[in-house]
């Protein structure tokens, strides 16, 4: 027999109805939804950086650097030297192919910056009306040709590439590193048939490191980075290109003063010495 | 009020049905909605777009033949053979299940590369070579799709009573009388199932495909990589265009092989 | 015929059985459970390899481990009927009985016409384009029944073919299953645990225990003297064992019962339950064996009771409920037993 207290607003019985159970595991079931939900909403609010400039002046926070992939290691260094000469400030980054962050930028990601390998894929970011201000050249880079430790094949020419039977390995031509590659062909007037567009240069320097690939097409950065496992064919200057990289702020950047601050950092003096240390050219060349 | 609480477990469980609902239809809605249908006829039949399809029918079509020629008899051995330490095996065999794409790619690499394991000696002697060609594609696709075609097989093959091969054996079937017209009947559902996964897996593998095979439009750029590549520069048509192309056929093969393998046994004379 | 001597080692049994059995002949094989009945029956289908022994069946040598001879199940003339029939689910009935005849290369529409024919002689007509999981375990059964003997084996082997049915639906197929047995001329080998089939069925009894032969003979000659407890609680008689000494034998256990022959030696003596009367007062009878003993338990056996009582020696008997009643039995205690001498049977072991 079931009784309703009505008192407690409970419902009293013999002992558990099956009923019961049931009702009492949808609301444990309703519950956990809810908090599941609860859960996924708040981390896709969640990410974005931390808060801007205090009181006086010093910046804080986090600043989110979409860098393309050959800045890796030079704006880690970097990155670390600023927070070590702003304590408060993380410096996060999201290395890529240039067109793959121009992408997710253009698509909303929460970026405060963005470097880019080449002004092409700049100019559809400030086309876009997504950049504050005009986008600043930081730094410079040229292209080297990569080929196995030791240069096995005896490569030593733009021309070499031709060679049937070699296995050369180029950016995509949607990636800055594709297009420079093409220009590099189209100025020594050769055609190079490769077997792989890789989606960035990363992917280039690992098809050579790991010996798949005969000769790739990255940047002289790349080469000085991976001085224990290849060795680098450098491009006469009248058919190698000028890669400039250009910098900017994001509109929506969530940690504008600290992304200023980082900007101008890397085109200061202690910024340029690493960037040059890893291989790059100094922005005014 | 009093409705609410009566049918209070109705209602939460059809809000959170169709809340799942929604988390994968939109997705498909959105894609149907934005794709540039006025220019859709001329993306669709650009030559990368052909080129991407018609490599990655020849390569998920392939892969799955193989994980089939190759999966069979190993399903075969773990669910009725005496192998020593078969769990062990059984993990090693379906371990690019759990593995992600990429890191597939790179151990293929390192063991089929021209400097691999395996490879290294082929290159040398025979001069053969993977990576790059559409062979490489193929052996990407298979390492990654063939184990879902094991453990789906091997668990029919384990599902199945098979005291009715003694039966049929008693009648006088020869072991291939036996395997055609009872065992394949019994596990013909299971087979179609990991055939269908195992082409889906095929079919939408990027990771390992790019990483092992590299990407060169016309030799290696299956369907995913075209999609990536377009979508990362910008050209969104072409990745649209392709993306519900795949879709379209993965609906289409999916719905037609659940029928299938659920109208169950099928009689032979 | 079947000639056969069927030596098996497996995990846990260890079994040596000579199975001999001339052509139209039935024998059943009995026994607890473990004892190997199915196992035999698969090896000599082929299904098991020998570890020793042989199998011949008509004169053909069809195994023989000593010799390297072994032929595999589908190059003999065996049929099977199994203990789940084993009716293969995605054929229909027709198929199924057709099975047998396609395998041995009959073609295709003569063995259709032959199974068609086969299962409107069983009357299964109306299931005949039915699949097994549309049947009744009647109809799954007879299906099987003609599966096995459309291939006119020249040695048929029944494993359990009436356990799965209820009890009516058991002796309606049970009859049938004399009828198809009195006409076949193969070697038939039943496997059963229920005595009711072997007598019903069977030329010969042979009984199996602990991987050997204990008993072999008529059913006739089994039931009336058991030599084993299985065979004993089978038949359903109190079995004991003892020295003999003329016409007295010491119970092994404790106790001595008078019998009616003198014998000597190792002894069997057999008491039905109903020879037994009991009652709570020591009688005044002439009867050669009074025993005291206490209730041990009273169960219910369809509409007679057996009362269990520990002697020595330990017998049950069996009483009518009015008895239980009237001695009221159900609160247990003392009683005394008695026998008539000439109600035992007794017989060297």
């Amino acid at each position: 027999m079931l009784r309703s207290d009505r008192r407690a607003g409970t419902v009293v019985g013999d002992g558990p109805s099956p009923r019961g159970h049931a009702r009492k595991t949808t609301r444990v079931g309703a519950a956990v939804g809810s908090c599941l939900i609860s859960i996924i909403l708040l981390a896709a609010c969640g990410s974005s950086g931390g808060s801007n400039s205090s009181s006086n002046g010093q910046v804080k926070g986090t600043v989110l650097v979409f860098a393309a992939a050959s800045l890796s290691n030079a704006f880690d260094k970097i990155g670390t030297q600023f927070e070590k000469a702003h304590p408060g400030v993380t410096v996060k980054f999201n290395y890529n192919g240039s067109s793959s962050l121009a992408t997710s930028i253009k698509q909303g990601a929460p970026a405060d910056l963005f470097a880019s390998a080449d002004t092409t894929t700049m100019d559809t970011i400030t086309n876009a009306n997504l950049a504050v201000g005009k986008p600043r050249t930081f730094t410079k880079n040229k292209l080297e040709i990569m080929v196995a430790k030791g240069n096995p094949m005896k490569i030593t020419s733009v021309g070499n590439l031709a060679k049937p039977n070699l296995k050369v390995v180029v950016c995509a031509s949607s990636v800055p590193c594709g297009t420079y590659s093409n220009e590099v062909f189209k100025k020594a007037d050769v055609k190079v048939k490769p077997v792989s567009e890789e989606t960035s240069v990363s992917g280039v320097v690992t098809k050579v490191t790991l010996g798949e690939a005969d000769a790739g097409m990255v940047y002289v950065t790349d080469v000085k980075a991976n001085e224990s496992k290849a060795t680098g064919v450098p491009i006469p200057a009248d058919q190698n290109v000028v890669a400039d990289y250009p910098m900017v702020e994001l509109k929506d950047a969530p940690n504008s003063a600290a992304a200023k601050s980082f900007m101008n950092y890397v085109s200061s003096s202690a910024g340029q010495k690493v960037l040059t240390s890893y291989g790059f050219l100094p922005a005014g060349s | 009020m009093e409705w609410i609480k009566r049918h209070f477990a109705g209602i939460a469980i059809a809000a959170l049905a169709i809340v799942t609902i929604l988390y994968f239809v939109l997705p498909l809605l959105g894609l149907i909605t934005q794709t540039p249908w006025g220019r859709f006829g001329k993306t669709i039949t650009s030559s990368t777009a052909l080129d991407a399809l018609r490599l990655s029918l020849i390569a998920s079509l392939s892969s799955t033949a193989l994980a089939l020629l190759f999966g069979f008899p190993l399903a075969w051995m773990l669910a009725r053979g005496n192998l020593p330490w078969k769990p062990l095996l059984r993990g090693l065999c379906t371990l690019p299940m759990v593995l992600p794409p990429v890191v597939g790619g790179i151990a293929l690499l390192l063991a089929y590369g021209r400097k691999g394991l395996i490879g290294g000696p082929l290159a040398t002697a025979f001069g053969l070579s993977l990576p790059f060609t559409l062979a490489g594609v193929i052996v990407a696709e298979t390492f990654v799709s063939m184990p879902f075609f094991i453990v789906t097989l091997e668990s029919g093959l384990r599902a199945m009573n098979t005291k009715l091969e003694d039966a049929a054996r008693s009648l006088g079937a020869s072991r291939s009388m036996v395997f055609r017209r009872v065992t394949l009947p019994l596990i013909w559902p299971s087979l179609i199932a990991g055939t269908v996964l195992t082409w889906s897996r095929a079919l939408g593998e990027f990771g390992a495909t790019i990483t092992f095979a590299g990407n060169l439009p016309g030799v290696t750029q299956t369907t995913p990589l075209a999609i990536y590549i377009s979508q990362s520069s910008g050209q969104l048509d072409t990745a649209i265009a392709l993306s519900l192309v795949l879709v379209a056929v993965s609906l289409v093969v999916m719905i037609g092989t659940r029928n299938r393998s659920r109208a169950g046994s099928r009689s032979n004379a | 015929m079947l000639d056969a001597d069927v030596q098996l080692r497996l995990e846990r049994l260890s079994l040596d059985a000579p199975v001999n059995v001339g052509s139209g002949e039935v024998v059943a094989l009995l026994g607890p459970n473990g004892a190997g009945k199915s196992t035999v029956l698969r090896a000599l289908a082929g299904l098991l390899r020998l570890a020793g022994g042989r199998v011949a069946l008509d004169g053909t040598l069809l195994e023989d481990p000593a010799q390297k001879v072994y032929i595999p199940p589908e190059k003999r003339p065996v049929g099977m009927m199994f203990q789940d029939y084993l009716l293969f689910p995605h054929m229909t009935a027709a198929d199924n009985v057709a099975f047998g005849l396609r395998a041995r290369g009959v073609e295709r529409n003569q063995a259709r016409q032959t199974a068609n024919a086969a299962l409107e002689r069983l009357g299964l007509a109306e299931v005949m384009a039915a699949k097994p999981g549309a049947m009744s375990g009647g109809q799954q059964q007879r299906v099987a029944m003609a599966r096995a003997l459309v291939t006119e084996p020249r040695l048929l082997l029944l494993d359990e073919p009436l356990a799965a049915l209820d009890v009516s639906t058991k002796n309606d197929l049970r009859r049938h299953l004399r009828t198809v047995l009195r006409e076949s001329q193969a070697a038939n080998v039943l496997v059963t645990h229920d005595l009711l089939d072997a007598v019903a069925l069977a030329d010969r009894m042979v009984v199996i225990e602990h991987g050997g032969i204990v008993q072999a003979g008529t059913p006739a000659e089994v039931t009336a003297q058991p030599r084993s407890q299985y065979v004993a609680d089978l038949v359903g008689m109190n079995l004991l064992q003892g020295k003999a000494n003329g016409n007295v034998v010491e119970v092994d256990g404790g106790g001595r019962i008078v019998v009616p022959e003198a014998l000597s030696g190792h002894v069997l003596a057999v008491v039905p339950p109903s020879a037994i009367s009991v009652h709570r007062d020591k009688p005044d009878t002439s009867a050669e064996n009074v025993w005291p003993g206490q209730i041990a338990g009273v169960d219910l056996m369809g509409d007679r009771v057996r009362v269990r009582i520990d002697g020595p020696p330990a017998l049950s008997a069996e009483v009518s409920p009015r008895i239980v009643d009237e001695l009221k039995l159900d609160d247990g205690g003392q009683l005394w037993a008695v026998v008539q001498a000439a109600d035992v049977r007794a017989y060297t072991a």
